[in-house]
């Protein structure tokens, strides 16, 4: 029912009362544009399999690496937005007297994959709003050896309770599921999956920060350690350590510093969709992603390219399907028509994504999200994708029990190279 | 199809024992309420009391109506496998060293979606029963079976390390003199048990049973006094390391409460027998059972009282009995804690009164060894931790789960009434 | 010299030997066995207390426990309802004057071995006095079968209508309580009757006897092979239990070296 509301709410409250069926929930109003949002300095510490660093170290390089970049003091910052799952037993407060920073806008993210987008708009809001100037929004994790599995151990109460008892010792067996029924519902093969694992892998020989520098074949991929059947070990994200970081503030403030700045289109974000599906086998992209399109005003066709959230290829395709580039089941066909390199007819995932890059915790979150920055800025230098203007984001997060629950998308804008 | 388990062979001497590992053991208190229903074999979800809607993951607050009154209830356990994995490796040691394991979706008839072990003779997307059985950990898991029985489905490894399955295992029988003893251990030889070791107190006392014991195929008798602290050591360090499955059936009993006995001499005895005949079998054969919990197909898995159900309320004819009885029923409480980390289960079968010369004076119905010694089979093939035996012990613990109080003064009207 | 100096100088030379007549006090021992709504008699049991180690880092020991009535032990007077009113009848009470004394042995063991439920008759008395001289006045008399020598089940001899042992008659008992004015009487068996001595009239007649004539009762003896039929000086003190009916004990014998 919600779904059908949109249209109706807009016309009021008056005209509502008067419909044959009486409407009691609240009223819901168009969004406000994020116009007048600069995102600028993106910036990303280069990853590594294990640090002996914290999570502390890593948010403190990022977040200096993106100041230096914008040429700006941290004393210039005044809003902070931190995503982050092994800063343990601080969270974003602590961190202020860690790093000696006394924002006026202050706030945590602890939705993981969907942790970038739903910071940039929290972000964008504040600055919209006046409550901030310049906003910095990190990521960052380490990864210690043994410290995935102790993270995984208390993740979530649903997954403590029904998911890790059974042999769910992070989330490779909880995408075995999804993919298994994917496969099954709309006949994909795996060689389908390997072409976004396989194309990602291209993407990252191109980027000198990415963790994996040897090609992937598709018989490779195809002839990999099975993982969690039909789950193989490039189906599979890297853990490691990382951080990624970029600020927002005002377009006025970007030019008066003749920062190159990406502009937020459209924005959306969606929790616990779907929550009767038995199965997930799409997002919450679905219910918002023709409001993010009218925000932006374009449509798919108008993407030059995409960053997916890629923790498993299955979760790239649903986000394609979903995101409106090809309808339900039929992501294995598109996948097929296209190439997804750089210089393909759909970039996806530029820098490598996480397949090949490597996963950085939350800051996986933001990976793609700092690299449209850089491509709609023109700055992505071996990954740049030739007249990229307009990229799509998107983000999933928080696999609590069977699924993912948090969902996000974003248009962002630029002047291209 | 299952596989049929096999003898193992002798063990190695050169071989180190595997160190037993477990599952993940943390739940939530909800939760705790799926291992209570396993602990007696039960498949229960919670409901809500308001508008009905079944749940699960266990919740405090109802998914439908938010509803705090969530009320574990026993449903239909079928349902139908939607998505399967096979996990071939974990971050958790316990199922590393057990893949690969089976795992998947199942959506039960009444609604809600479980993740779940799969029987090995489970197909791709069929009709399944769910049991809700105790791991390693002893928490309640649920393992979705065939919907009709297959040949040997006890065997599947999946089944094996949730169930204390008698089969190819040894069992001692501590008190070779009680009249039940005969009746378990040819129970026990059906079920598959390979060595059946009894323990007989005053071999210079002639015993009635003995000869009964003796017909028995894989019986051997041999001298144990659970009130001799080093005879129980003596027999511990002869077969201790042989002892898969104990059974500590030693049991003293007079009739008489506290004033209608003129002293404490069979009191003393009850404890003695009853309580520390428990802990000294706990001292001796507990630790090299607790070491061998993941030794192979003859693995140590469970120690068997066989208590009175009046460990839950006093039977003031038999009051001092049942003092040593709730003692014993403490002191197994506390091992369950003690055992936890190797795994090892902690099984009481509480019966009523039993058609011996002890109760002979109290009218029927009474629990016979034969109904004795099902029931103890059964609760090790279903891996329970509780067993309630016979209809008076039933309906004793039904009556103490209702009220404990109403029971007590139910149970002590005594005086002129 | 005096007596104890020359009996000190006998047993430096070996001229005087010391025979223990105890058995070890061992778990697995027998004790009688009674009916079961009665109350039991308990076994020994022995538990460590510490044995170098964290319980105690430089000692050994042990709590035991037991019946006042189990293994080799003594029977007091008041042990029976005959004594209850016998003068100085519990163990703390009696004279020490009377746990040393001589003692003469009567060797039923050919008969035992024939007969499990052999009984010591006034005309075996009366026999062994024949060839031995009259039993002295204050002596202990031990019932010889080489029961001892048993063990497990064939000990108690338990069978469907009870024990088989050993023991005196009622008119045995009655000569030497009341016509030789014994010190107590001992057996090898668990008890100074026979195993079927609940069916005489009295039931149970030497403790009846004995302990309603204020004497005493040795049970669970062994080696009685070893010592003389006359000659030897028995030693018999139990501990020192307040109230107590009996006592486990140390018998020991003085033989003079033939």
């Amino acid at each position: 029912m919600a779904r059908a509301m949109p249209r109706r709410a807009r016309r009021g409250v008056d005209e509502i009362t008067r419909c044959r069926w009486m409407w009691t929930g609240p009223v819901k109003r168009s969004r406000q544009s994020y116009d007048g949002v600069a995102l600028v300095a993106p910036a990303s510490v280069p990853y590594r399999r294990y640090s002996i660093e914290s999570a502390h170290w890593w948010i403190a390089q990022a977040l200096r690496t993106s100041l230096q970049s914008a040429g700006l003091q941290k004393a210039d910052l005044d809003g902070l937005c931190l995503a982050s799952f092994t800063l343990f037993p601080d969270t974003a407060v602590g961190l202020t007297q860690h790093l000696g920073l006394s924002p006026r806008w202050l706030d945590h993210i602890p939705m993981g994959g969907a942790a970038g987008i739903v910071a940039m708009r929290r972000a964008a809001r504040a600055v919209q709003a006046g409550d901030a100037d310049i906003v910095a929004c990190v990521a960052g994790d380490t990864n210690h050896i043994d410290s995935f599995r102790q993270l995984l151990s208390s993740f979530s109460r649903f997954a403590m309770d029904a998911a890790y008892p059974y042999g769910y010792g992070g989330p490779n067996a909880n995408f075995a599921l999804l993919t298994d029924r994917y496969m099954h519902e709309y006949g994909a093969t795996r060689e389908d999956f390997g072409r976004i694992a396989v194309s990602q892998r291209a993407n990252a020989l191109k980027n000198p920060r990415a963790i994996m520098k040897k090609p992937l074949s598709m018989q490779q991929y195809l002839d990999a350690r099975p993982i969690a059947d039909p789950i193989a070990l490039f189906d599979c994200v890297m853990p490691c350590a990382g951080a990624e970081a970029f600020l927002v503030m005002t377009v006025e403030e970007a030019e008066r510093r003749a920062l190159p700045y990406a502009t937020l289109a459209g924005a959306i974000e969606r929790h616990n969709a779907h929550a009767d599906d038995p199965v997930q086998l799409r997002g919450g992209w679905t219910i918002d992603a023709g409001e993010l399109y009218e925000m932006a005003g374009c449509t798919p066709q108008d993407i030059d390219l995409l960053q997916t959230y890629d923790d498993y290829p299955v979760i790239s395709l649903m986000q394609i399907e979903d995101l409106g580039f090809c309808a339900k089941g039929e992501g294995p066909q598109f996948l097929r028509s296209r190439d997804l390199t750089i210089s393909g007819d759909f970039p996806h995932n530029t820098s490598g994504g996480q397949l090949s890059g490597g996963q950085a915790g939350a800051a996986g979150g933001f990976i793609g999200l700092v690299e449209a920055i850089r491509q709609v800025t023109g700055r992505a230098e071996g990954t740049q994708v030739a007249g990229a203007r307009t990229a799509m984001v998107s983000g999933f997060g928080m696999i609590n029990y069977d699924r993912g629950l948090c969902t996000g998308a974003a248009i962002l804008k630029g002047a291209g190279p | 199809m299952t596989t049929p388990l096999t003898p193992p062979p002798r063990k190695n001497p050169e071989k180190r024992t595997v160190s037993p590992t477990l599952p993940p053991a943390m739940r939530s208190r909800a939760a705790m309420g799926m291992t209570a229903a396993a602990s007696e074999g039960r498949f229960a979800l919670q409901a809500c009391a308001e508008c009905g809607a079944p749940q699960y993951p266990a919740r405090d607050a109802c998914v439908g109506c938010l509803s705090p009154d969530l009320r574990w209830q026993d449903v239909s356990p079928n349902g139908k496998l939607l998505a399967e994995t096979t996990v071939r490796t974990s971050t958790n040691l316990y199922f590393r060293e057990r893949a690969p394991w089976r795992t998947g979706t199942v959506r039960l008839d009444v609604g809600p979606v479980i993740i779940c072990h799969i029987h090995g003779d489970v197909a791709p997307h069929a009709r399944v029963r769910l049991l809700n059985r105790l791991d390693r950990s002893g928490q309640g898991v649920l393992i979705a079976m065939p919907e009709h029985p297959t040949p040997d489905m006890q065997d599947d490894p999946e089944m094996r390390v949730l169930t204390s399955d008698p089969k190819l295992r040894r069992v001692l029988i501590a008190d070779g003199r009680n009249p039940n003893a005969p009746a378990i251990a040819a129970a026990l030889g059906r079920a598959g048990a390979t060595t059946i070791f009894v323990g007989e107190a005053e071999r210079w006392r002639p015993n009635p049973v003995q000869a009964a014991l003796l017909d028995l195929p894989g019986v051997s008798i041999l001298p144990l006094d659970v009130t001799d602290t080093a005879s129980v050591q003596e027999l511990a360090g002869e077969i201790g390391g042989k002892v898969d499955i104990l059974i500590n059936n030693a049991r003293f009993i007079r009739p008489g409460g506290v004033l209608s006995r003129g002293d404490t001499a069979f009191a003393a005895q009850e404890m003695e027998v009853n309580a520390l005949g428990l802990m000294r079998l706990a001292q001796a054969f507990g630790p090299g059972m607790c070491a061998r919990t993941a030794d192979g197909v003859n693995s140590a898995v469970a120690f068997v009282n066989v208590l009175s159900a009046h460990a839950l309320v006093s039977l003031p004819d038999y009051g001092s009995f049942a003092a040593s009885q709730a003692a014993a029923l403490s002191l197994s409480q506390c091992l369950r804690s003690e055992f936890r980390a190797s795994g090892l289960r902690v099984m009481n079968l509480f019966v009523g009164p039993t058609d011996d010369d002890w109760h002979q004076p109290l009218p029927p119905p009474k629990v016979t060894p034969k109904a004795i010694a099902a029931d103890l089979v059964r609760g090790l093939q279903d891996g329970l931790e509780d067993v309630f035996c016979g209809d008076v012990a039933k309906e004793l613990v039904e009556r103490f789960r209702a009220g404990p109080k109403v029971l007590e003064r139910e149970m002590t009207m005594g005086g002129g009434s | 010299m005096s007596v104890l100096s020359d009996l000190s100088a006998a047993l430096r030379s070996g001229a005087v030997q010391v025979v223990d007549l105890t058995h070890r006090l061992d778990q697995d021992f027998p004790v009688i066995v009674l009916p079961p709504e009665f109350g039991q008699c308990a076994r020994f049991r022995m538990e460590e207390i510490s044995a170098y180690d964290h319980r105690g880092p430089a000692w050994k020991w042990h709590n035991i426990s037991m019946s006042e009535h189990t293994g080799t032990h003594f029977d007091a007077p008041i042990h029976w309802i005959s004594g209850r009113d016998v003068p100085n009848g519990a163990v703390d009470e009696i004279d020490p004057a009377m746990f040393v004394g001589p003692v003469v042995v009567i060797d039923c063991s050919a008969g035992a071995q024939r007969d499990d439920d052999f009984e010591l008759t006034p005309a075996i008395i009366e026999g062994w006095e024949a060839e031995h001289g009259r039993i002295p006045v204050g002596a202990w008399v031990l019932m010889r079968t080489d029961w001892s020598k048993r063990s497990g089940a064939s000990y108690l001899n338990l069978r469907e209508d009870g024990a088989h042992s050993p023991g005196p008659t009622p008119d045995a008992i009655r000569l030497l309580v009341h016509d030789r004015d014994i010190r107590g009487f001992g057996t090898e068996t668990v008890g100074t009757d026979a195993g079927q001595g609940g069916h005489y009239t009295p039931p149970y007649p030497a403790h009846f006897t004995l302990h309603g004539a204020g004497k005493y009762g040795l049970q669970c003896l062994c080696n009685l092979d070893l010592l003389p039929p006359t000659g030897a000086m028995l030693i018999a003190a139990p501990l020192k239990i307040k109230g107590g009916t009996g006592s486990p004990l140390r018998v020991m014998a003085l033989i003079e070296r033939q």
